[in-house]
């Protein structure tokens, strides 16, 4: 019994070393007492929607098409680089999109074509999104979060997930 | 592919989390924030929570948030505890706004659960048998203090060297200076000492304290009602983050221009010109370190122009011919405007010959600090940083410039002030250092030359933060070496055997070091024995921030494994030695070294800052929470602690006679020594300085890996052409060479940087750029950091590492 403890709890620093601290509901799922209440499961990964934003014939090179993901208040962009990069998907492994809150303030950031990187006119952070979205130079702690996307066969372009905490909130699915 | 979290839920504090006051310990500005702590198995909901917000809807721009950066599991009292550190949107010092540094905070507290700074120091550790390993604090104290009685009853006190912090903030603050300040400078009168960041142990401001002007007189508020913001040698937006957002920018919405002083093109010009406009915009552009010429020819303009506040000068500045002869201690002399004018005045021409910037701008720039409005007094406040205080001439050029401040009436009064922005924060609480003399000893060139026997280090790595430190390592780590092998060769015997041996390495040209510090650091690597302190967070801490606003900083986590407050190892240190003294038979010496029974740092507050400020109490602190009270406390009354807004309202100076000095600040050109043959010789200047992301040496953040993912090697911003031409590319790691050593950077192109101007990053663990700075100081052991020279060539293409990130240009884009 004891080496099990110790297992479960190796487990559990391991979950929560770096990774992903989804903390909330761990602490109850040990063993009750018939007469209370069973504690409410909950899955230690966020559920996100899978959301089409767009067929990759509607993306145009340099041009961010606005979006909103997971949920209308959450704005985003999906932005088509032109050239290959990592999580880069669509048939040239070139589209990425991205949250346009400034993970610093929430600030609503600003596009810049010139050099493909997003611009916060409140305390003037910016993100490379030709570098996974990594802060150039700013205050936030964070780069910049980027969405995980899906392309099915007709081009159809579907965000599915996050890399980051979105500014303003305590889960990204609220 | 940049650093992602993968992290996109965190934990809600509950309503009933504790909450303390924190006054972010890294840089001068002292942002304040909320430390909330509560149970592992407790947590809030969307509705009810710590915060007081629907958690449930998306937080509008500027909002309360939690960044993942800012929570983490830590130890309180023992147990784990979830832990959430958020910008305070009532500190009036950053309403709200984190910076990249403070938001940090929590994420690098030491966490075993999390695995978070496990680089920390933990327990003290002794050199034993090739290795350091750890022992009790007992065992470390006890041979820490019997070496050190050895060498100073043998010898004298002048055989220890001793490197201390003077700072506020991380592990300095009012406590951990008097620790340390008692024990080296009551108990003992230790005259070879130096600060965290240069090699001696006196003043960076020194000409505008002998002028009667405290470097930190106004208050941040000043930059929202002024007219006119001057900028020397500093990059705010960068360095001091939310000085520049939370009250520059105001002030510049408020209609104030902006002048700037700086050789190259930085983030704070770039934003000043999206806020104020261009049109409002002045950068002097000046040829590096002829800053003093240029101030000369804007106060010769402002004189001519009969814009200086006569009745000021009048009433409040010293009338008659000079009041401090130029000497040894004092390298310009002080006196009347008139005096000074006599070395000071230079034409328009003549000035723009020697900085470089047309003699229109110098004449625009007089106007814009100095002109009345509508008969009135223009409002001007000026700041300075490091780009002077660590450049050429310290003490005339801070003269020259503070002498401007002074001739317009500018000091003491609202929206003006001349003050230095800062690095990190004050928290200076010593007896007298008088003993040290001035000038002071130049420790470093001291440490060189082969004195000094005994070494204790408190928080400095001078690896990474000094000058001509190529040479300083090799001597250092070889007289340390001496006595690792000393003790060696001693292992196995007795403690008496183990300390003959150790004394009679330093006698033969060792070195005994021993390191405070909260992790292993690079000049900790020679030590014999390393003392496990902890910091902010770990133990209250009181400090003041650059406008001197005074907080207490609460405890609200334990100090990783055994280590201890600063204040408390000191006076472990003194209580052994007052031991190891009295069983040499130096019964009278041991005595000095009573006094020390403190059981929290508390206690040191009260012993030393407390005796100072009889009014000011933790209690009464931690009621005053972030805001504080402004510095110096004058009383209490209501319930509160009564500040001071500004020094010299009354318009009376800090000298003997209450009048202000200006500084004869003649123009000699280049004062160090070797700085213009340096020059002549080689290709690049070398000019260091800091990035926002990283706080000081890197030493918590080289264990983070936001940080880290974004540059992975000290970088070094250079022209592309000259890039070009020695055929680098963005990211390839080049050496930077010259008759001081060498050092090694990642280029980054800067298609702002003038050709054949460079800026490296500076204390960076990767790559110090020390390491070819010259030993030229000035008459007060001022290392004039800025003014390296040195040829660069590229040794590597860029590591995958360097290939994965960005080198876009830092300057926000509008469009």
């Amino acid at each position: 019994m004891s080496g099990c403890s110790k297992l479960v709890d190796i487990g559990r620093r391991q979950f929560l070393r770096r990774g992903t601290m989804a903390a909330a509901g761990l602490a109850t799922a040990t063993v009750m007492p018939t007469e209370q209440a069973e504690a409410a499961p909950a899955n230690a990964q966020i559920d996100y929607p899978s959301n089409r934003l767009a067929n990759v014939a509607d993306v145009k090179v340099n041009e961010p098409m606005d979006i909103e993901y997971p949920d209308a208040d959450s704005p985003g962009a999906l932005i088509k680089l032109g050239q290959a990069v990592e999580g880069g998907v669509g048939p040239d492994g070139d589209i990425v999109a991205f949250s346009t809150l400034c993970p610093h303030k929430g600030w609503g950031l600003t596009y810049s074509s010139k050099d493909r990187a997003y611009n916060c006119p409140g305390h003037f952070s910016r993100f490379d999104v030709e570098a996974g979205g990594q802060q150039v130079w700013g205050h936030a702690t964070q780069n910049l979060p980027q969405f995980t996307l899906r392309v099915d066969e007709k081009g159809d372009i579907y965000a599915e997930g996050a890399s980051d905490l979105i500014f303003g909130r305590p889960s990204n699915v609220l | 592919m940049a650093y992602k979290r993968q992290i996109d839920r965190l934990p809600i504090p509950p309503k009933n989390a504790k909450v303390h006051n924190v006054t972010c310990h890294y840089c001068i500005v002292g942002c304040g924030y909320k430390a909330y702590t509560w149970a592992r198995n407790a947590q809030g909901t969307a509705k009810d929570n710590a915060f007081g917000v629907d958690l449930g809807k998306q937080q509008a721009a500027d909002g309360t948030w939690m960044a993942p950066s800012m929570y983490n599991v830590v130890k309180q009292d023992g147990k784990d505890v979830h832990l959430a550190v958020v910008p305070d949107q009532k500190c009036v010092v950053n309403s709200g706004l984190g910076s990249i540094r403070g938001a940090r905070m929590a994420e690098n507290r030491p966490s075993k659960v999390t695995g978070t700074q496990q680089q920390r120091l933990s327990d003290p550790l002794v050199w034993r048998n090739g290795v350091m390993q750890p022992t009790s604090w007992n065992d470390a104290l006890d041979l820490v203090a019997q070496v050190t009685a050895r060498v100073v009853s043998e010898g004298s006190e002048d055989d220890l060297v001793v490197s201390m912090f003077d700072h506020g903030g991380s592990a300095g603050g009012y406590e951990n200076t008097w620790g340390t300040g008692k024990l080296y400078f009551e108990s003992m009168k230790i005259k070879n000492c130096r600060i965290h960041n240069r090699p001696a142990y006196n003043s960076e401001v020194h000409s505008t304290r002998d002028m009667g002007i405290g470097e930190l007189n106004y208050q941040y508020k000043d930059y929202e009602l002024t007219d006119t913001i001057m900028i020397v040698g500093a990059n705010p937006l960068e360095t001091q983050t939310n000085l520049f957002l939370n009250h520059m920018v105001p002030g510049m919405r408020n209609g104030a221009k902006v002048i700037v002083v700086e050789p190259r093109r930085t983030v704070t010009i770039n934003a000043a010109e999206e806020v104020a406009g261009k049109e409002n915009v002045l950068h002097l552009q000046i040829n590096t370190g002829t800053d003093m010429a240029l101030f000369n020819a804007i106060l010769t303009e402002i004189v001519d122009k009969g814009w200086v506040d006569k009745d000021f000068i009048a009433k409040s500045t010293f009338q008659s011919g000079i009041a401090q002869p130029e000497d040894a201690a004092h390298p310009a002399a002080l006196g009347s405007l008139e005096e000074a004018l006599k070395a000071c005045r230079v034409s328009l021409d003549e000035a723009a010959g020697i900085c470089g910037v047309a003699p229109t701008d110098i004449t625009k720039a007089a106007a814009w600090i100095a002109e009345p409005i509508d008969g009135a007094r223009r409002k001007c406040v000026t700041a300075y940083e490091k780009g002077i205080i660590w450049g050429n001439d310290n003490y005339r050029t801070i003269g020259a410039l503070v002498n401007i401040g002074l001739a317009t009436g500018n000091i003491g009064r609202e929206g003006g002030g001349v003050c230095r922005l800062g690095g990190h924060q004050e928290g200076y609480y010593r007896p007298s250092d008088a003993h040290v003399g001035r000038p002071a000893a130049y420790v470093d060139r001291l440490l060189i030359s082969g004195r000094g026997k005994v070494h204790h280090i408190w928080a400095c790595d001078h690896y990474k933060t000094t000058l001509n430190a190529a040479k300083f390592k090799q001597a250092h780590k070889r007289r340390s070496d001496m006595v690792k092998t000393a003790m060696d060769n001693a292992a196995g015997g007795t403690r008496e055997e183990l300390i003959d041996a150790i004394v009679g390495a330093v006698n033969a040209g060792g070195l005994f070091v021993v390191d405070v510090d909260i992790i292993r650091s690079q000049i900790g690597e020679n030590a014999h024995v390393i003392l496990a302190a902890c910091e902010a967070s770990e133990m209250n801490l009181t400090s003041m921030n650059g406008e001197r606003r005074l907080r207490l900083s609460e405890k609200y986590m334990d100090p990783f494994g055994n280590s201890k407050p600063d204040c408390l190892i000191a006076a472990g240190i003194a209580q052994s030695m007052e031991r190891a003294l009295r069983d040499l038979g130096k019964g009278a010496y041991a005595d000095q070294f009573k006094g020390y029974d403190w059981k929290t740092e508390e206690d040191a507050f009260m012993d030393g800052y407390n005796k100072g400020n009889p009014a000011v109490t933790y209690e009464r602190l931690r009621s005053m929470g972030n805001n504080g009270v402004l510095e110096p406390v004058v009383g209490f009354e209501n319930g509160k602690l009564v500040g001071t807004e500004r020094l010299y309202s009354n318009g009376e100076f800090g000298t003997g006679d209450k009048k202000a000095r200006f500084c004869v600040a003649g123009w000699r050109g280049w004062q160090a020594a070797g700085k213009e043959a340096e020059q002549k010789k080689f290709k690049f200047w070398i000019n260091n300085g800091r990035a926002n992301i990283f706080w000081q040496n890197q030493f918590l953040d080289q264990d983070n890996d936001f940080v880290q993912d974004r540059f992975p090697f000290p970088f070094i911003e250079m022209n592309p052409d000259d890039m070009t031409e020695m055929g680098a590319s963005a990211g390839d790691l080049v050496e930077l060479y010259n008759d001081n050593g060498a050092t090694q950077a990642m280029a980054y192109p800067t298609p702002t940087a003038r050709r054949g101007e460079t800026l490296m990053v500076f204390g960076s663990p990767a790559g110090s750029q020390g390491n070819i700075i010259n030993p030229g100081v000035n008459e007060l052991v001022l290392p004039d950091y800025k003014h390296t020279w040195a040829n660069i060539r590229k040794v590597a293409d860029a590591p995958e590492s360097a290939k994965a990130i960005s080198f876009k240009s830092k300057e926000y884009l509008s469009s």
